[in-house]
């Protein structure tokens, strides 16, 4: 009887524990067992816990059918003088455990659905394009859904390209904003992201921040993220995208709105001379073409030539 | 003479067994007789040799992946090189090892097993079996120019012409053209034979279960690879005769690839562990000695299955641009087929349950294949439940999931398979104590390679990446995974050494060396060519436990399997 009551005790104290120490562990855990989140990413931290769910039924299954199975082994061994049961079916056992198996992924099923629009729609955001505070209670759309009212989220479009990401920054005081490999946001801000291609197929991939969405051409793909305190966090292309794919990397730079918007005015501004430089460049370089073709045309009269006189 | 008056005269006739055999020619010998054989013993060891050398090249491209990924930063091998190598590895496995490993076995069993003289089209079984073999020649030939490099899944767009010039994708192609042609061809030749050929009394209630796992991946096969064959051929021609299926600037669809290649993708998954849940639902009755638990409800499972397999595909695709209604279904679809999956993990643990359990090495790589298959199974779990795929999709825990059903269903399900029926094939039997140091270095090696893989998924390392970062943190996995991929290699060695010398000095087996259930127990180790002297009749699901039930009755001499004492010979 004492040893009895001790095992169902242990059996009870299972589960209760194992979610326990998991959820204590989580940091220590991460990567070991547990998937990534980090940067306050509600996406990254409901996905998390949805995993704990599955993993913690997982386990009970693990132990009690591999238990049995080893306990079958060594207890049912063959020994002299022992006869084997001759034993073809119970009906009622496999009905039993058959719904038996059928409740455990209904609850899966459940937990689910009940997890899936924190991870899958994106959250208020906390501040909008020009840093100012706003009301949290605003609902917003998932994923599938039209966009957000203008401002109350940032959308960036993302482009995968063999062998780098490009992000494009939505315009503030019709500034034209990009940059490759490290995407800059606010904190605070919810981002959501336009995941697209323009050669093979990519899969945009930040572990700590959330989920992947694989970017596909001629397909617009969705999902977004909102990091509530500073910091970088490391991915890269999740999807085949041939010889370099192992190279193609991303980090996201969460940033103080303050912060955030001087890189991107500095941003714009560097993009500005880049362009304005780049323009400077072809120019020369054309008109050099141009003396060059004078020249090319050696002793010949300068009179073909109709662009240089000036 | 009517059907009425023919049926009455045979009741008449009074019982006696059946003589097939008028003539017996002496069996043809020297290398043409393998060519031109249509024996579907013969043609069954042409596959599994033929599997064998595939396997072994599939590992050291394997083993060469491992090596390049032991060092963080390593210069091993190059990207190049190293794409090669996953899609010559994926590919090989799939298309040359653990399909056609289950064609082969069940061409030379299926109809010992059913009680019949041949397949039901022997020269088209031939003819199955030159074209797999030249659908592996046409992959393979692709290493004397430039092999594929866009994965066995051969994604578009990185496969079309713009981003895969080389002829490697083509010889990709082909390659899915014949084996495809051959795993139909042999399916309709096993679905045929199954369904005319089977013993008197052999009804369906009584067909060995490894049959019926057969039939059922013989009627995938054809609904699969039919969709294949079909998928290829659109790439073939969007690479060389101006279509655009997969070409978005022209209206096609690159998502169109991926549902069609999952179509046959996923159901291919239930293909090659079918008829592994084959081999346990054989083996594990003869060495528990016990009848097996639920014989219906198993086969009745495996339908399900099969049935379930066909709705699933678009779980591989859940990161995809796809509405959530769509996600939610296929991951309701991949739930559901993990009931009757369960149910057959249950019905083989409650087999072993009161029984006498011998430890051959047959049911050791049996138990610890359906013991690593279980972990497989509930990863699978995880990958199913969509929100938590956006996290692991493309990442080693899929690796680490996809090897714990592929290795711990098909590649175990072989090593038992080779123990088990060794025997039969060549009437010799293999060692039983190099067998069994094999199968340790089997399950430790595996578990070693592909247990730390989910943890470096989980912490974010994608997959079919040929290099990583020393500050990645994936440093440590990877150096024991290399570790554990050069263990299972050694006990591969040990099994190919275990068959060669069997092959030259093996105790002699006999005709039913495990005192087993199935009629191919009941003809010599090798059988002869046509089989069977005379037609055995069938009573049960086990005929063989029948017959010598009924010579101990009439003779005296015991013929049960005696709990606790070594049988002969081994």
């Amino acid at each position: 009887m004492d040893r009895s009551s001790h095992q169902t005790l242990l059996r009870r104290a299972i589960a209760p524990a194992l979610l326990a120490l998991l959820v204590t562990a989580s940091p220590a855990a991460a990567g070991l067992i547990l998937p990534e989140a980090g940067g306050g990413s509600k996406q990254a931290e409901d996905t998390r816990t949805l995993y704990i769910i599955v993993f913690v039924i997982g386990v009970i299954v693990f132990v009690g059918v591999e238990g049995v199975l080893i306990y079958c082994m060594f207890k049912y061994r063959a020994r002299k003088g022992r006869v084997a049961a001759q034993i073809h079916g119970n009906t009622r056992l496999e009905i039993g455990w058959t719904v038996g198996a059928a409740v455990i992924l209904v609850f899966l099923t459940i937990a689910t659905f009940v997890m899936l629009p924190g991870i899958k729609n994106p959250a208020a955001s906390d501040i909008d394009m020009n840093g100012n505070p706003i009301a949290s209670n605003a609902a917003f759309a998932s994923t599938d859904q039209e966009a957000p009212p203008k401002g109350a989220v940032m959308n960036i479009a993302v482009d995968g390209m063999q062998y780098v990401w490009r992000f494009a920054y939505p315009s503030i005081d019709d500034e034209k904003v990009y940059s490759f490999t490290d995407m800059y946001v606010p904190v605070g801000m919810t981002v959501t992201l336009d995941i697209r291609s323009n050669d093979v197929q990519h899969s945009w991939w930040i572990p700590a921040l959330g989920g992947k969405m694989d970017a596909l051409p001629g397909y617009t793909n969705k999902t977004w993220f909102k990091v509530t305190e500073p910091g970088e966090w490391k991915g890269q292309c999740a999807e085949l995208c041939g010889r370099n794919h192992a190279n193609m990397y991303a980090r996201v730079i969460a940033l103080p709105y303050e912060e955030w918007r001087a890189w991107y005015d500095k941003q714009a501004t560097d993009i500005e001379a880049a362009e304005q430089a780049a323009a400077e460049g072809r120019e020369e370089l054309e008109q050099r073409k141009g003396e060059e073709a004078v020249q090319g045309t050696g002793g010949g009269s300068s009179t073909n030539t109709d662009g240089g006189s000036e | 003479m009517t059907r009425a008056e023919h049926a009455q005269q045979q009741q008449q006739r009074p019982a006696r067994p059946q003589i097939i055999t008028a003539k017996v020619r002496p069996e043809p010998t020297g290398w043409t007789s393998w060519i031109t054989t249509t024996d579907h013993k013969r043609i069954g060891i042409l596959y599994l040799w033929t599997v064998a050398v595939f396997f072994v090249l599939g590992g050291v491209e394997a083993l060469l992946m491992r090596v390049q990924l032991g060092a963080p930063e390593n210069t091993f091998i190059t990207p190049e090189r190293y794409n090669q190598l996953f899609t010559m590895h994926g590919t090989t496995m799939v298309f040359l090892v653990v399909v056609p490993v289950w064609a082969g076995l069940a061409n030379y069993l299926l109809p010992l097993m059913i009680g019949a003289r041949d397949v039901a089209f022997p020269r088209l079984n031939a003819w199955s079996y030159w074209m797999f073999l030249f659908g592996g020649l046409a992959l393979y030939a692709s290493l004397f120019w430039t092999p594929p490099e866009a994965g066995w899944f051969s994604y578009v767009p990185l496969s079309t012409k713009e981003y895969s010039p080389s002829g490697g994708q083509d010889a990709w192609i082909f390659m899915a053209h014949l084996t495809g042609l051959s795993s139909m061809l042999g399916a309709v030749n096993f679905i045929a034979t199954i369904h005319n050929m089977r013993a008197p009394g052999m009804g369906w209630g009584r067909l060995p279960l490894f049959v019926w796992t057969i039939l059922i991946y013989s009627y995938l096969i054809v609904l699969a690879l039919s969709s294949l064959t079909a998928t290829v051929t659109m790439l073939l021609t969007d690479r060389h005769f101006g279509t655009h299926f997969f070409d978005p600037s022209e209206g096609g669809s690159a998502l169109l690839w991926q549902h069609l290649f999952w179509f046959f993708g996923h159901p291919e998954v239930y293909i090659f562990v079918l008829p592994a849940f084959g081999v346990f639902s054989e083996v594990i009755p003869v060495f528990a000695r016990k009848p097996i638990f639920g014989y219906k409800a198993i086969a009745a499972a495996t339908a399900a299955i099969a049935f379930l397999a066909m709705l699933v595909w678009a779980h591989h695709m859940f990161s995809t641009p796809s509405a959530t209604v769509v996600l939610a279904f296929f991951m309701l679809s991949s739930f559901v087929i993990a009931v009757p999956t369960g149910v057959k993990i249950f019905n083989w643990i409650a087999t072993l349950w009161r029984g006498t359990i011998e430890f051959r090495v047959a049911l050791l790589y049996t138990v610890g294949g359906i013991g690593t298959f279980v972990i497989g199974g509930i990863t699978g779990i995880f990958l199913a439940v969509f929100p938590v795929d956006w996290q692991l999709t493309d990442t080693y825990f899929v690796v680490a999931h996809m090897h714990y059903v592929a290795f711990g269903g098909s590649a175990f399900a072989m090593f038992s398979a080779l123990y088990f029926w060794f025997p039969k094939l060549t009437g010799r039997m293999l060692s039983e104590s190099l067998g069994k140091v094999s199968f340790w270095l089997t399950l430790i090696g595996f578990h070693t390679t592909f247990l730390v893989q989910h943890s470096a998924g989980l912490s974010g390392m994608p997959r079919r990446v040929f290099e990583y970062q020393s500050d990645s943190g994936w440093q440590v996995y990877n150096l024991i995974s290399t570790v554990g991929a050069f263990i299972i290699a050694l006990a591969v060695a040990v099994t190919l050494f275990n068959v060669v010398r069997a092959l030259k000095v093996g105790a002699p087996a006999g005709p039913d060396p495990w005192k087993a259930n199935t009629l191919e127990w009941f003809t010599t180790s090798p059988p002869p060519e046509h089989n069977f002297d005379a037609v055995p009749r069938v009573r049960s699901v086990e005929p063989m436990k029948d017959y010598r039930r009924q010579v101990e009755e009439q003779s005296g001499a015991p013929q049960r399997f005696e709990t606790g004492r070594p049988m002969a010979h081994v």
